[in-house]
C-alpha cells in the first residue's frame, strides 16, 4: 500500500433540488486495496460513485487523483484517468460476443474505420488469462449464452483491460448464485493483488468481509466511519449502517478504530 | 441471466471447431451444432425457397426457364433494396414506415430531373440519380433526428412520413398524372443486360475477389497467431461462391427474348453489390458494430461512449437512401412514375423480406443477407403465382402465410434455446 491515496474525495456535497444526497463526504482508496462502500438504500453510495465516474458533477468539494486535484466532467474524463465503473446491470450487449463487448465503444480500427479483429481477439484472450477467467469456453460466443458469474467476469475484465488504475464495482454479486459469487469475489481480490485500487459497493456484508481491506460507511449522505476489516465485526458495521452518528473525520485516518460508535 | 442456475463450468458453449476434420465433415458438424443449439440461421428459408421453386416448376410450364430467372432478379431488385435498409432499422429495434413513399420521392425526383424542359433536354440520369438519393438522405436525416434527438417514437415519425411523402407524390403528380422516364441511364437499372462475355468476366471477378479477401483474412489471423478456420471449410465456401456465380451467368446467358439474346441483368449486379457493401458495413466496421450494440442494449452502448443518437440518425439515412435506390429501380421497371407509386404492398413486402429472412423485430439480431433471401422468396412466390395463373389474392395469402410460418419457427426455436439453458 502506498502512502498517498490513489483517489481522495474531500468534503464532496451534492444535492438534487431540495434533496441533499451527499453532505461533506470524505472518501479514499489506495492502490492495491479493496475499499468497500456500504450503507442503506439512499445513503448516497451510488451518487458518490457517479461523482467519481463523471455522470454527476459534485456541487462542491474536491476530488484528488494520485494526489492531484482533478475535474471529472464525463465518463471519458474518468476513463482517461484510469477509472472504470462496472455497473450493477452490467452494461453488456447480449447479442454481441465476448470480444465485441470487451471492446464496446473502443474498437480497434484503422483509418477507414475497419475493425481489426485479430488484435482484439488476442488481447481479450490475454486479459481473460491474466485474470484467470477460465470458465468461458470461447470468447467468440455471444454474452447471452454465458452464466451470470461469467457475464460479471466479462464486465470486470473489460474494466481492467484499459490500463485502469481504479475499478469501481456496483453491487457485483447482487444477481448471482453462491458458486458464481465466490468466483467474482475471487476475481475482485485478484485485481487488488495486481495493484489496482478497487471500490466495491455492496449490500451484502458477507461479501464485503470476504474481500475488503477497509470499509467506508455512509448514512443519509454523510460519513459515519471507516473501519479496518481486521479490527471490526459485522455487528459493528451493521450498527453504523443503521444508526451510526454522522462523524466528520478530516482526511480520514488510515485506521479509524472507534471513530463511530 | 436469472434463469441460469447451473454450476459454473458446465455451461455448454459451442464446442471449438475441430481443426483436423475435412471440409465437408466440418460443414456438416457445424450444421449439426447449429441445429442442436437452435441456431438455424437462413437454412429453413433457403429450404422453403427450394420448395417454392420446385412447386412452381411443376405447376407452370413457363416458370422454370432462364428467361423467368432473369425476370425474378429484376422483380426482386427494388423491394430488396428497400429491405436492405429495413434490416439496419430493425437492428436498432426501430421501424421505418416511410420507406415506400420515400422510394416514391426518389423516383419522383429522378423523373422530374430527367424531364425535358422547354429550353432543351433534361438532366442526365447519371446526375439525377445521385441527386434524388441525396434528397432522400436528407429526408432520412430529418426523420432520424426527430427520433434520436427529440425522442418521438420512430413508428409515429415514420408513419407521419408515410402520409406526408405520399401527399407530396399525389400533389406533384395531380396535374400530369404520371411522368414518363426517357433517360436511358435510369431505365438501365431495370432493363440493362450484360453481354455474355461481360457476364463471365463478372463471375470470374466475384470469385477472384472473394478468394483474395479470404486469403487476406487467413494471413491476418496467422500473423496474430490465432486459430485459422478449417481449410476444408474455406475451400468449400470458395467453391460454393464460384459455382453460384458461374451458375447464375450460365442460366442468364441462355435466356433470349424474341431471338435477341439476354444475359445477366444489371439489377442482379446491383443487388449483389449492395449485399456485399452493406454486409461489410454491418460486420466489419465500427459503425456496424455500434448499430448491433445500440440494438442489443442502448444503455450499455451509451455508457461505453457510443454516440447513440448519431448511430440512429445515420441508420435512418441509410434506410432512406436504400429506399431511394429501390424506388429508382422500381420506376425504371415500368419506365414511369404515377400517383400510385410507392403504394400497394411495397412497404409490407420490404419489411416482410427482412423479417422472413430472419431479422428480429426487437433489435440486435439480423443480417443484410436476410433481406436478400427474403426478397428472393417474395419475388419468387409472386412471380410463380402469376405465371401459374393464380388469382392475385392468392399472392397475398401465400406471402402472409410464409411470413407467419417463418417468424413462428424462429420464435419456437428461440424458446427451445432458452429452455435448454443457453
Amino acid at each position: 500500500m502506498t502512502d498517498t491515496p490513489l483517489l481522495e474525495l474531500r468534503d464532496v456535497t451534492k444535492s438534487f433540488g431540495s434533496v441533499q444526497a451527499l453532505t461533506d463526504v470524505d472518501f479514499e482508496v489506495r492502490s492495491g486495496e479493496v475499499m468497500a462502500l456500504v450503507g442503506d438504500n439512499g445513503a448516497g453510495k451510488t451518487t458518490l460513485i457517479k461523482c467519481v465516474a463523471g455522470t454527476h458533477a459534485a456541487d462542491s468539494g474536491e476530488i484528488l487523483f494520485a494526489g492531484q486535484e482533478v475535474h471529472i466532467h464525463g465518463p471519458k474524463d474518468a476513463a482517461r484517468l484510469g477509472i472504470e465503473v462496472v455497473y450493477q446491470d452490467l452494461a453488456l450487449c447480449d447479442n454481441l460476443d465476448v470480444v465485441q463487448n470487451m471492446y464496446l465503444g473502443r474498437e480497434a480500427h484503422d483509418r477507414l474505420q475497419r475493425l481489426k479483429e485479430p488484435p482484439m481477439e488476442q488481447k481479450t484472450a490475454e486479459t481473460m488469462k491474466s485474470l484467470a477467467v477460465t470458465t468461458i469456453r470461447s470468447i467468440r460466443q455471444p454474452v447471452a449464452t454465458l452464466s451470470g458469474g461469467q457475464r460479471q467476469s466479462v464486465a470486470v475484465a473489460r474494466a481492467v483491460m484499459w490500463n485502469s488504475k481504479l475499478v469501481i464495482l456496483d453491487e457485483p454479486t447482487a444477481a448471482l448464485g453462491v458458486a458464481q459469487t465466490e468466483q467474482v469475489l475471487e476475481l475482485v481480490r485478484r485485481l487488488a493483488h495486481q495493484g489496482l485500487a478497487v471500490v466495491i459497493i455492496s449490500h451484502n456484508l458477507h461479501d464485503v468481509f470476504e474481500t475488503a481491506n477497509r470499509i467506508t460507511v455512509l448514512r443519509l449522505g454523510r460519513n459515519v466511519g471507516v473501519y479496518e476489516r481486521e479490527q471490526t465485526t459485522q455487528q459493528e458495521v451493521v450498527a453504523a449502517i443503521t444508526a451510526g452518528m454522522p462523524t466528520k473525520v478530516s482526511g480520514i485516518p488510515q485506521t479509524a478504530t472507534g471513530a463511530a460508535s | 441471466m436469472s434463469t441460469d442456475v447451473q454450476v459454473v463450468g458446465q455451461d455448454a458453449g459451442p464446442p471449438p471447431e475441430e481443426v483436423s476434420a475435412s471440409g465437408v465433415e466440418a460443414l456438416v458438424r457445424r450444421g449439426l451444432d447449429n441445429l442442436k443449439s437452435g441456431n438455424l440461421g437462413v437454412l429453413p428459408i433457403v429450404l422453403a425457397l427450394v420448395f417454392i421453386v420446385v412447386f412452381f416448376s411443376y405447376r407452370a410450364t413457363n416458370f422454370f426457364t432462364s428467361e423467368n430467372f432473369g425476370n425474378i432478379i429484376i422483380q426482386m431488385a427494388g423491394t430488396t433494396m428497400l429491405a436492405y435498409g429495413v434490416v439496419f432499422v430493425l437492428l436498432l429495434g426501430e421501424i421505418d414506415l416511410s420507406i415506400s413513399y420515400v422510394a416514391g420521392i426518389g423516383a419522383l425526383a429522378v423523373a422530374e430531373l430527367q424531364k425535358p424542359t422547354s429550353s432543351g433536354s433534361g438532366m442526365s440520369g447519371l446526375i439525377a440519380m445521385p441527386l434524388a438519393i441525396g434528397i432522400c438522405i436528407v429526408i432520412g436525416a430529418v426523420q432520424g433526428s426527430i427520433v434520436a434527438r427529440i425522442g418521438v417514437p420512430s413508428f409515429v415519425v415514420t408513419l407521419a412520413g408515410f402520409l406526408i411523402w405520399q401527399g407530396v407524390i399525389v400533389y406533384k403528380l395531380a396535374e400530369p398524372g404520371s411522368i414518363i422516364i426517357q433517360d436511358r441511364w435510369i431505365n438501365y437499372t431495370g432493363s440493362y443486360y450484360f453481354s455474355h462475355t461481360a457476364g463471365w468476366a463478372i463471375a470470374a471477378g466475384v470469385t477472384g475477389v472473394y478468394a483474395l479477401v479470404t486469403l487476406g483474412g487467413i494471413v491476418g489471423s496467422v500473423r496474430a497467431g490465432l486459430k485459422v478456420q478449417n481449410p476444408g471449410l474455406i475451400a468449400a465456401k470458395l467453391l460454393g461462391i464460384a459455382v453460384a456465380a458461374f451458375g447464375v451467368i450460365a442460366v442468364c446467358n441462355r435466356a433470349s427474348i424474341q431471338g435477341t439474346p439476354l444475359g445477366l441483368p444489371l439489377a442482379g449486379v446491383i443487388i449483389v453489390v449492395f449485399l456485399v457493401v452493406l454486409t461489410y458495413l454491418a460486420k466489419r466496421t465500427t459503425f456496424g458494430r455500434h448499430v448491433y450494440a445500440v440494438g442489443g442494449n442502448a444503455e450499455a452502448a451509451r455508457r461505453a461512449g457510443i454516440n447513440v443518437a448519431r448511430i440512429r440518425i445515420l441508420v435512418f439515412m441509410i434506410s432512406s437512401a436504400m429506399a431511394a435506390i429501390g424506388g429508382i429501380i422500381l420506376a425504371a421497371n415500368v419506365n414511369s412514375v404515377d400517383t400510385n407509386f410507392g403504394g400497394g404492398t411495397l412497404l409490407l413486402d420490404a419489411i416482410s423480406a427482412a423479417v422472413i429472412g430472419g431479422t428480429s423485430l426487437f433489435g440486435g439480431r439480423g443480417e443484410v443477407r436476410n433481406a436478400f433471401i427474403g426478397g428472393a422468396v417474395i419475388a419468387t412466390v409472386s412471380n410463380g403465382l402469376n405465371t401459374a395463373n393464380y388469382n392475385p389474392g392468392t399472392i397475398y395469402m401465400v406471402t402472409g402465410t410464409i411470413l407467419l410460418l417463418a417468424v413462428t419457427l424462429d420464435t419456437v426455436v428461440r424458446r427451445l434455446q432458452v429452455k435448454s439453458g443457453r
